[in-house]
Formats: C-alpha cells, structure tokens, sequence
C-alpha cells in the first residue's frame, strides 16, 4: 500500500494526505466492487436454482432427508422458542397496560405481535442459525473434499442434487414451522397472563379474537415464504463459494447466518411496507386496536 | 518397466480424442495454466508430472469441464464442453471416471450407496442388480462384500482409494482420469494401486490420463509422459509444457529441471525462494517510491 508506515512518500507531508486518500476511494471502490460481485453471484446460483427447480423436481430419496433435517428436527427449539416469547411479552407487556387499566387487551397485543412479526422473524432465525450455517457447513466441506466436483463429474447437476431439495424443504416447511411458534406463543402468553398475572381469560381471548385478524396470521406466515428461501439460498450459496480449509468452512457457516439475518430483518421491514399498503387499500376501514 | 496391455489398444489412431488448444486458465488475477496445447489419442495412458501447484490438477478438471478455460479450447471427441448445454455436457461427462485425489466418497451414504451412485443417476436397474454390480466392481477393486454398509469414514485410505476407483469405473467409462492415485499411501497400498490401474487398461479399452507425482506410477502406467512446470517458474515465452515423451525419454532427458524432479533433489530450491521474495520485496518498494 501507498501509504504503509515504511513508505517514503510519508516523509513528503504534501503527499501524505494525497496517499491516504487515494488509498480510502481505493479501498472504497474495492469494497463496492465486491460487494456487486457478491450480490450478482447469488443472483445468478437463485437464477439457478429457479431453472432446476422448474424443471426437474428432485427425487424422493434426496428430497426426504432435508425435509426431516429441516423440518422435524427444528421443531423443537422453534416451539420452545415460540413459548418462552410469548410470556416474555405478556411478562413486559402488563405493568404497561396495568397502568392503563387494559390488561385484559394484552391477549390482542400478544397475539398480534406474535402471528404478525415475532413468530414468523424468530422461526426464520431460528432457522438459520440451526439449518442455514449447517447448510453451508455441509456443502462447504463438500467443496473442499471435491464432493461437488465428484457429483458432477458423475453427471448429476450439484444444484439440482444439493440445493434445490434444501430450498424446498426451507420453503415448504417454514411456514408450519412458524404455525408452530404462533401457536406455541399464544399457548406461553395466555398461560403466564392467565395463570400468574390472573387475567380474566374470557377477555383475554374475547380481545384476541376482536383484534386479530386472519390477514395478520397470513401476512405472518407469507412472509416466512421469504425468509426460507434467504436462508436456504444464502446457507447454500456460501457453502458452494467456501475456501478452502476448517477456516473457510467455518467462515462460511458464520457469514451464512449473519447475511441470513440481515436479509431477513430488510425482508420484513420491505414485505410489512407492501402487506399494510395492501391491506389499508383492499379494507381502509380495518380493525384497529386502540 | 513399461508393461503389457497398454501401447495395444488404439495407438493407430491419431484422432485425438482430448485437445487442448491454445489454453489458458486463471483464476482471478492469478494464472495457472498459460498457452497450453495438446493432444491425447484414444486408449493412450499418459501422466502428466510436476512439482506442486505447477497446474496438473486444474489441467484434468478442464478436460472434464470441471474449470473452463480462461482462453483457448478444451476439446473432448471434438466438442468444446464449454459450449454445451447441461443435458449434453451430461451425456459427456459421464463417459468419464474421476479418481479424485482424496476420494471425494459422499460422507453421508455408504460405500454401497457411494458406488451405486452413477448406476442410479444414469441406468435403469432394480435395486438388486445395482447391488450385484457394486458387488463385482468392488471385488475387482480388491475388497470384500462387508464394506458395502460402511460410512467412508470407518475406512483406511487406501480402502477409500479403491473404493472411490470402483465408483469411478462401475458405468464402465471410456476415458479415465486419476489425480494423484497414490498420494498418501504406503508404498504396498501405491502398488496395489498401480496394479489396479493396469488391471483397468487390460480389462477395458480405457484412455487414461494420471496426475502424480510418483515417479514408479510414472514407469508402470504411462506410455507417455509430460512435465508441466509452474508458471512463475518459465520464461513468460516459453511453454509450460516441458516434457512430453515417453518414460524411457523421461529418464534420459538432459533439461536439468526434469532431471531435477526424476531424481527428487531439491537442488537450488530453497535458495531460490529466499531470492523471490527478496526480489518481490526490492519491487514492492520500488513502486510504492
């Protein structure tokens, strides 16, 4: 570099602030470019991945092991996670709605919150975090062992074989796994608000029903559409473009999470825009809650 | 000790079957293969030697269509792979076995799983004959019926060597690559090795082409040789390529450098990497000036 301590341009103090910065806009457009380059790639393996999955849908016995990986064994820690959220909130929610003497009301605040953004966003991190890094993982160690070459030096389109199946599986099955943590947070928040805050559970579900409406429950789960696919895409894609060693792999799993969860919370915020400008078009007159 | 089956099989032929032209390969700003050209006939055995990192890997997976040139063509019966479509470079690829150097077995299926995987991809068979068939490659190969329920991990490397060769050869290919078949293994494993892949010449009328650096594969296997050398190591016009001929030439070759590598000495190495990167450091000041 221009500017490195040992270089003798620093003695020329006229220099000096020209070196540093034609090294910053150098560093600068290095660090667009890569970031072009990132996006345009995992823009071409969707483009990819859409065209297989299309045409030719994966066989059964390559299908079957994701969706138990995915689904099955991810229920657990997104129904416990799902329960503990929803006392969390009754928990936070109360001594505010006390205060204003609405604490019956606190079931249509836990419960919209949760179908709406809490279960459908924790499901997805959960997600990620225990299928996306373990995708890239696994096909990272893939890349490096030369199992991806060996598949398609075998004739079978790695794509096709190894992403395609795990997209499926993350988009099929996000949306029942974000039924259950809804499900499981309404269970949680109904019995930390009934059984340890003592609210009057006629007007805890009278208020829920009131308020939430089947379109939060599906604008919920609509959105989980968009989160699997992110952390199916991303998990595998970093996993294909891993580098080489125990290094690389473990950068891949991370880098896999953290780019999911990114993505998910610009989702979110995007697909909330489009759903409540959807929403205040086709019913203006809709349920509000205070 | 050139030996038997091969030299017999299509050596009339002068069609080649596998032709680099004019090839270079890079992976961004760096340049690994420069220039290449050359011609492989049908049912020739030939070994492509060379230090480490000179390019011999990337060499095999261009013909394969596993990297694609930078520049220039890899053809294979005539068709440049890149041009293909998936369905096409398919019917291609798979009139090729690839012996990966560690043996790239799918650590998630067994054995049984791992050898039937090109029988279930490409052929129509009942699960009996698939097994029937996984059974006569991997008696071929040396090993016995109780390894088809075992995970690769439970096996030794040559184990997983052979294993990866019966997968390599069970749809029966015309054409054979092997990258670096007896790295890693004790000298009794490497011969076993060897042995199988001139068990797979006489059995089949295959073109085979073997990365190594042994210099006894070399002299068992090959009926030509050719040396490659890294690029920062030639001139910038002179052929990466820079032996090509048969074993008995190899070893009456005059260049020092493919004398140097025959004979295994370090020669001048050592010195020579302590001047490079002296000599990148005197140019990195000079720019930075």
């Amino acid at each position: 570099m221009a500017s490195s301590p040992d270089n003798p341009a620093f003695a020329r103090p006229l220099w000096r602030p020209l070196a540093l910065l034609s090294d910053w806009i150098a560093d600068l457009g290095a660090m667009a470019i890569s970031w072009v380059t990132a996006v345009g790639a995992l823009s071409l393996f969707t483009y990819q991945t859409g065209t297989w999955l299309f045409s030719h849908l994966p066989r059964r016995d390559t299908l079957m092991p994701s969706f138990y990986q995915i689904g099955v064994l991810s229920l657990p820690v997104v129904a416990l996670t799902g329960t503990f959220i929803g006392m969390v909130l009754a928990v936070q929610s109360y001594a505010q709605f006390r205060g204003l003497g609405l604490e019956t009301r606190l079931g249509a605040v836990i419960n919209m919150t949760l179908v709406r953004e809490l279960g459908p966003v924790l499901a997805a991190t959960m997600l990620a975090g225990r299928v996306g890094s373990a995708m890239a993982a696994e096909l990272g160690t893939m890349r490096v062992t030369e199992q991806i070459d060996a598949l398609a030096s075998m004739g079978a389109n790695p794509i096709q074989y190894l992403v395609v199946p795990r997209v499926l599986g993350c988009v099929l099955l996000i949306p029942m796994l974000t039924v259950m943590a809804d499900f499981m947070g309404v269970v949680g928040g109904y019995f930390y608000s009934s059984m340890i805050l003592g609210i009057d559970s006629h007007h805890y579900w009278e208020n829920s029903a009131r308020y939430v409406e089947n379109f939060d429950l599906l604008s919920g789960i609509f959105k989980s559409i968009f989160f699997g696919a992110a952390i199916a895409l991303i998990g595998c894609h970093r996993g294909f473009t891993c580098d080489s060693g125990a290094e690389g792999v473990g950068r891949a799993a991370t880098t896999a999470f953290v780019y999911s969860f990114v993505v998910i919370l610009i989702l979110d915020l995007l697909l909330n825009i489009g759903l409540n400008a959807m929403y205040d078009t086709f019913w203006p007159e809709g349920v509000k809650l205070v | 000790m050139v030996t038997t089956a091969k030299n017999t099989t299509a050596k009339n032929n002068d069609t080649p079957l596998i032709e680099m032209r004019a090839m270079h390969v890079s992976f961004g700003p760096q340049q690994v293969l420069r220039n290449i050209t050359l011609k492989i006939p049908s049912g020739q055995t030939l070994a492509i030697i060379g230090e480490s990192g000179c390019g011999k890997t990337v060499l095999l997976k261009t013909i394969i269509a596993l990297v694609s040139p930078t520049k220039g063509q890899a053809l294979f019966d005539g068709q440049n792979l890149a041009e293909l479509n998936e369905q096409q470079l398919t019917q291609q690829r798979i009139r090729f076995g690839f012996l990966f150097q560690g043996g790239a077995l799918f650590d998630s299926m067994t054995v049984l799983q791992n050898v039937a995987f090109p029988l279930r991809q490409h052929r129509r068979m009942s699960a009996q004959e698939t097994r029937d068939a996984v059974l006569e490659r991997l008696a071929e190969v040396g090993l016995p019926d109780d390894v088809l329920t075992k995970k690769p991990a439970e096996l030794s490397g040559g184990m997983r060597k052979r294993v990866a060769l019966a997968r390599a050869l069970v749809i029966d290919p015309e054409v054979m690559l092997y990258d670096e078949p007896t790295t890693g293994l004790d000298p009794i494993m490497s011969d076993v090795i060897n042995q199988l892949i001139l068990r797979t010449q006489r059995r089949h009328p295959v073109t085979s082409i073997v990365v190594t650096h042994d210099m006894r594969t070399t002299a068992e296997v090959a009926d030509r040789v050719m040396m490659l050398y890294p690029i920062g190591e030639v001139a910038p016009d002179e052929n990466q390529i820079i032996f090509d001929g048969t074993p008995q030439q190899l070893k009456n070759s005059s260049d020092p450098r493919v004398e140097q590598f025959v004979l295994g000495r370090a020669g001048d190495r050592l010195g020579a990497a302590v001047e490079r990167t002296a000599h990148k450091s005197r140019q990195s000041e000079e720019r930075s000036e």
